[in-house]
């Protein structure tokens, strides 16, 4: 028994590390937190300038829209989940440690979500005022992107750790994550358009949930993979 | 005990090498010699279970270690060409984190005592972006203090250090021996140690 519980607090010391060591970092360089958000603000806000005041036709794109914004935005942080301890060596010293590398990867992605996925929660609501959402709509586009976005930074860690270290990685990483982003688009603005038509999102939301339950178990153990092959 | 049976090493279409025996007991010291191209960077990547072998066993304590994995790291510390500082974090948070992954003492007296004796007292605040090399180096050799592992792999530690901070390291070196501890290390420096057997290896 105490053997057991000797090992979960270890478990959960490495997770706590890591995790407050990149929120640390991410505090001490916030322009890079900032780039995401902004990319994300501005890309959602150019459709109604471009596409014009036409209410129904804005209500009708408002879902894609802003998950397709919210897609490429996680897209645009990727490249930094890993690549930054790579060249320092702190990745080397991290594959070498004797905590198990699924959970620190899992930290990693928890705080990598945390200032790169968030935040875009967080503001979509506000954002989607400009497409006249209607609150129900506003909620549940919330909701989805809470469930969502996780699941785009987990398999964005195995993209991120497939092409560590490889020339022109960032175009490389979109070319092989982008494809696995689409149920979850599809589960994602299809809930915000069921629950306008009157439909009812939970089929959608429970089947997000699903995919997060799914990648929250293995996406850790591949990107873990990924990252053992990546520094051979 | 660290035992390398028929090693073989390929990089690219060159064999830098092959047929490589040797073991390191409890006391001893292993120096890799050879010229630079020669393979040792690689052989120590191998040492500590980053790159796998293209032929041929590692093996510690008579089992392998691609499958202990875990179990090896925690009796293992690699010191390699990159330092792993982090250049936002101050010194003593780069100390911390390091030792707290490896699961070393991370008590804050210990940290500051470790980064004193490596000659940083008083910069421990500083975020390692403005330390100069040879302390970056320093804060990462100050983990060796504060984890007991018993296989230390270093590559090139003394690189960029000072003539004081080169003897810290030979005395942690000599005193990691002496406590019963294993060390393999690849240094273009001559290594003073008086204590505990040192055996050569030579590349070419």
């Amino acid at each position: 028994m105490n053997r057991v519980e000797s090992v979960d607090s270890s478990l959960w010391s490495g997770f706590r590390c890591i995790v407050a060591r990149d929120l640390t970092l991410a505090m001490r360089r916030r322009a890079d937190v900032l780039t995401t958000l902004f990319f994300f603000v501005i890309v959602v806000s150019l459709f109604p300038l471009g596409v014009g005041p036409e209410m129904a036709t804005l209500r009708m794109m408002a879902p894609g829209v802003v998950w397709v914004a919210a897609l490429l935005a996680s897209m645009l942080s990727l490249e930094r989940m890993f690549s930054a301890d790579y060249r320092d060596g702190t990745l080397e010293q991290m594959l070498l440690t004797p905590q198990p590398l699924p959970v620190l990867v899992l930290g990693k992605v928890f705080a990598h979500w945390l200032v790169s996925g968030l935040p875009l929660v967080l503001i979509a609501p506000l954002l989607g005022v400009q497409y006249d959402l209607p609150p129900e709509g506003l909620l549940i586009l919330a909701v989805s992107l809470l469930i969502g976005t996780p699941v785009l930074s987990l398999i964005g860690a195995i993209g991120a750790g497939l092409t560590l270290g490889v020339r022109g990685g960032g175009v490389l990483v979109s070319l092989l994550v982008l494809p696995l982003y689409i149920p979850v688009l599809i589960f994602g603005a299809g809930g915000v358009d069921a629950v306008m038509s009157g439909l009812g999102a939970q089929a959608h939301l429970s089947l997000l949930g699903a995919f997060l339950l799914g990648a929250l178990i293995l996406a850790p153990w591949a990107a873990g993979a990924a990252l053992r092959i990546s520094m051979e | 005990m660290l035992e390398v049976s028929n090693l073989e090493c390929v990089r690219g279409d060159r064999r830098l090498f092959a047929g490589m025996n040797f073991s390191v007991q409890p006391g001893e010291l292993l120096h890799v010699h050879g010229p630079n191209g020669s393979g040792k960077t690689s052989l120590l990547r191998m040492l500590c279970g980053l790159a796998a072998p293209a032929e041929g066993e590692i093996r510690w304590n008579g089992e392998s270690i691609r499958g202990l994995r875990e179990d090896y790291f925690k009796e293992m510390t690699y010191f390699g060409h990159l330092a792993g500082i982090k250049e936002e974090l101050t010194a003593l948070e780069n100390l911390r984190v390091a030792v707290q992954l490896a699961g070393g003492d991370s008590a804050e007296d210990s940290l500051l005592d470790a980064l004193g004796r490596m000659g940083l007292a008083g910069r421990e605040d500083l975020p390692a972006k403005v330390l100069s090399q040879g302390q970056k180096r320093r804060v990462a050799l100050a983990r060796l203090l504060l984890c007991p592992t018993r296989l230390w792999i270093l590559d090139e530690p003394f690189t960029a250090l000072d003539v004081a901070a080169v003897k810290v390291v030979q005395q942690l070196l000599s005193e990691h021996l002496h406590n019963g501890g294993m060390v393999v290390l690849t240094t273009h420096q001559e290594v003073d140690i008086p204590a505990g057997t040192v055996r050569r290896i030579h590349l070419n």
